[in-house]
């Protein structure tokens, strides 16, 4: 704030003919900036003040008019498992096929043609989530309850993600679908991150391993990965963050339960904290709408957590092959 | 990077089984051999059940080409080329299989909305429309209603945050809090920004408060850190020698950034402005949250709930009408507008970036 180091004697504000040409608008135009910055902090803290205040009577209110036992905790646990748990299928799905592609754009595509390529990427992050939400139930789980689910049982039934008493979902409408979904959706974020970084990787520190004789891969695997690891992990939370708090394609693909259901395949599935409250809040009142606002300031504080473990990993930096 | 196309000497003694030098390149005719191969195979893999089946053709000729490609590389090159040549072959599988899902939905979205896009869904809105006809009128003036007025706060509110933090704030504790809250800003679940607008307004108005003011500023939570990112990064792109050269012309400090610094960086601004009313366009969670559904057009955003083209969509997808088909293709038609105004966003940023560059850069 360098221009408040020399502030204008307090008496010359009123003769403004003898001021330099724009006195007042340099401090009209400052305060219009540093207002605009500090209605941010403002704007953040009002976030925070509405969610609790709103959030509180769910705690402090009449609970009995709530269903089951009204305690909080057992009503918003199934949900944080069940966000917890879509988001990690789809973390899973994702970041391997994010680095092979950014890597592919980056390191393999022609050069000429690698923007385009980027550019196609870049699209599936702008087609709005609705949308995916829409194509998730008529085009993805008729396909995934066809062909997928079955075989999936059948093949790899000893594991308990995939094997359990309860039927398939025959409308395809389980947490595995939306993972996919989701998958593709933070896809997108993963990547573009993931190409910036290996990108970036140093033009000696490739020609150095070219020249002692290492094939493209290896080269990758020598120079390059190393250079973005730290990069493709905050890029990944980055991703996890935006899966955390996705609605819309949850609310419509999932077929929701109460309570805590490992199985992928079935029509009974833990509800993510957004969809449920996507869901709910329109035909919510009174102290269910106060509950769902508890349950939104939880969420809040997940992704919070996420996105500072991946900003403090982003700015760690690159600490690979040169340490 | 043709230094790879080069057979490289075979390094590992024993591996040279024929004595040579070097050992055969697979690299050109072989490879595209092994590639027409796998198709080939992939075709098999249903013409014996006969009806194309395009999933499983493109799932086994890239599993034959891929396995393929590892076993006779292994034999003719080395072991290390048939690894080159294996990490080869996934990366380019898997940006070709996440091209799948991109194609899918574009092609799903224009077959299926195509069903209503007709001129009475674009002039027509719901009211007192039981089953078939109607349109989304009511939802499309109601998205444009509170897009406008998001980007009404938001790119203010954004643009001189920007200023303060690049122009003004050199590193100053205060800065590096608000650059830290815009982080977290980014991160807010769009579903908690709706809740944050929806709590505001029953503490101002009362509970089951609706309206399209509210869901312009949810909106603006979710708008204004992208907006602040973008601008931020292209108002640092600007070389400080001009602003130097316009100080040293004794032109006072606001008029150099109105009239030099933004100037300069309009382009990139103006696309990351355009590119973020294309991220917040599309929002649905904060909206069914804060604004609602309506079947009639209400164009008032302070008051009552409005229809917009998001939630409409979702809407009549989720709570068909009777018969369903009609809803569902209204739902679907919806999309494809959303679509369609996305796309048309994300081409007017780049004329726009193109046309507002600096001549000497275009």
């Amino acid at each position: 704030m360098t221009i408040l180091d020399n502030p204008p004697p307090a008496d010359t504000d009123e003769s403004s003919i003898d001021e330099p040409v724009g006195k007042a608008g340099d401090k009209v135009f400052f305060g219009l900036s540093f207002g605009a910055a500090a209605l941010i902090m403002v704007t953040l803290a009002a976030v925070a003040i509405f969610l609790v205040l709103e959030g509180l009577p769910a705690f402090t209110g009449d609970t009995s008019e709530l269903d089951g036992d009204g305690s909080f905790l057992s009503y918003v646990g199934p949900l944080v498992f069940g966000t917890i748990y879509i988001s990690a299928i789809a973390l899973l799905l994702a970041t391997p096929v994010a680095i092979a592609v950014a890597l592919y754009v980056s390191h393999y595509a022609p050069r000429k043609l690698a923007t385009t390529l980027g550019s196609f990427i870049d699209l599936l992050a702008a087609i709005p989530s609705v949308v995916y939400g829409l194509w998730g139930i008529t085009v993805l789980a008729p396909v995934m309850a066809r062909s997928v689910f079955p075989w999936l049982r059948d093949n790899l039934g000893f594991i308990p993600l995939f094997g359990s008493d309860v039927p398939i979902a025959q409308s395809g409408r389980s947490t595995l679908t939306v993972g996919v979904v989701l998958a593709v959706m933070i896809l997108p974020i993963i990547t573009a991150i993931s190409r910036e970084v290996f990108v970036q990787t140093p033009r000696l520190h490739e020609e150095a391993s070219l020249a002692l004789g290492a094939t493209r891969w290896e080269m990758i695997r020598q120079a390059v990965i190393p250079y973005g690891r730290s990069g493709v992990i905050s890029g990944a939370m980055l991703g996890l963050g935006r899966a955390l708090g996705e609605t819309m394609a949850v609310a419509i693909i999932l077929s929701p339960a109460k309570g805590y259901f490992w199985d992928v395949l079935t029509a009974q599935n833990s509800n993510s904290i957004a969809a449920n409250i996507a869901l709910q809040f329109p035909e919510s009142s009174g102290l269910e709408v106060n509950r769902l606002i508890a349950t939104g300031l939880v969420l809040f504080v997940i992704t919070f957590g996420v996105n500072v473990i991946a900003r403090r990993i982003a700015s760690a930096g690159f600490s690979g092959a040169d340490g | 990077m043709s230094i790879v196309e080069t057979p490289l000497p075979d390094l590992d003694h024993d591996e040279t089984t024929d004595g040579s030098m070097t050992s055969g390149s697979l690299a050109g005719a072989p490879m595209m051999g092994i590639f027409a191969g796998a198709v080939v195979l992939g075709a098999l893999s249903w013409l014996p059940f006969g009806g194309v089946n395009w999933a499983r053709w493109v799932i086994v000729t890239l599993l034959a080409y891929i396995i393929g490609t590892l076993i006779i590389s292994r034999i003719v090159e080395s072991p290390r080329q048939a690894t080159d040549r294996f990490a080869t072959a996934i990366m380019t599988s898997a940006f070709l299989l996440v091209l799948l899902p991109l194609v899918s939905v574009v092609w799903t979205v224009v077959e299926r909305g195509a069903n209503r896009f007709d001129w009475a869904f674009y002039t027509e809105t719901m009211r007192g429309v039981i089953g078939e006809g109607g349109g989304g009128y009511h939802a499309i003036v109601g998205t444009l209603i509170v897009t406008s007025l998001t980007a009404v706060f938001a790119i203010p509110f954004g643009l001189f945050t920007a200023i303060y933090l690049v122009e003004y704030a050199h590193g100053s504790r205060f800065s590096k809090t608000v650059t830290g809250l815009v982080d977290v800003m980014t991160g807010i679940p769009s579903i908690v920004a709706g809740l944050f607008a929806y709590a505001l307004f029953v503490l101002i108005d009362g509970p089951g408060h609706r309206s399209g003011l509210a869901g312009a500023v949810a909106l603006t939570l979710l708008m204004t850190p992208v907006v602040i990112r973008t601008s931020e990064e292209m108002l640092r792109l600007v070389p400080n020698e001009l602003r130097e050269a316009s100080y040293a012309l004794g032109v006072p400090r606001w008029k150099t950034i109105v009239k030099v610094v933004l100037p300069t960086a309009i382009a990139g601004i103006l696309t990351g402005i355009v590119l973020a009313t294309a991220r917040v366009i599309g929002e649905t969670a904060p909206l069914l949250v804060t604004i609602g559904i309506t079947a009639d057009l209400n164009k008032n955003p302070l008051s009552g709930r409005m229809a917009t083209l998001p939630v409409f969509s979702y809407n009549s997808y989720k709570f068909p009408t009777l018969p369903p088909e009609a809803s569902i293709d209204r739902a679907w038609t919806a999309a494809l507008t959303l679509v369609l105004i996305v796309m048309i966003l994300s081409a007017t940023a780049r004329i726009l970036s193109f046309i507002l560059k600096p001549k000497g850069l275009r």
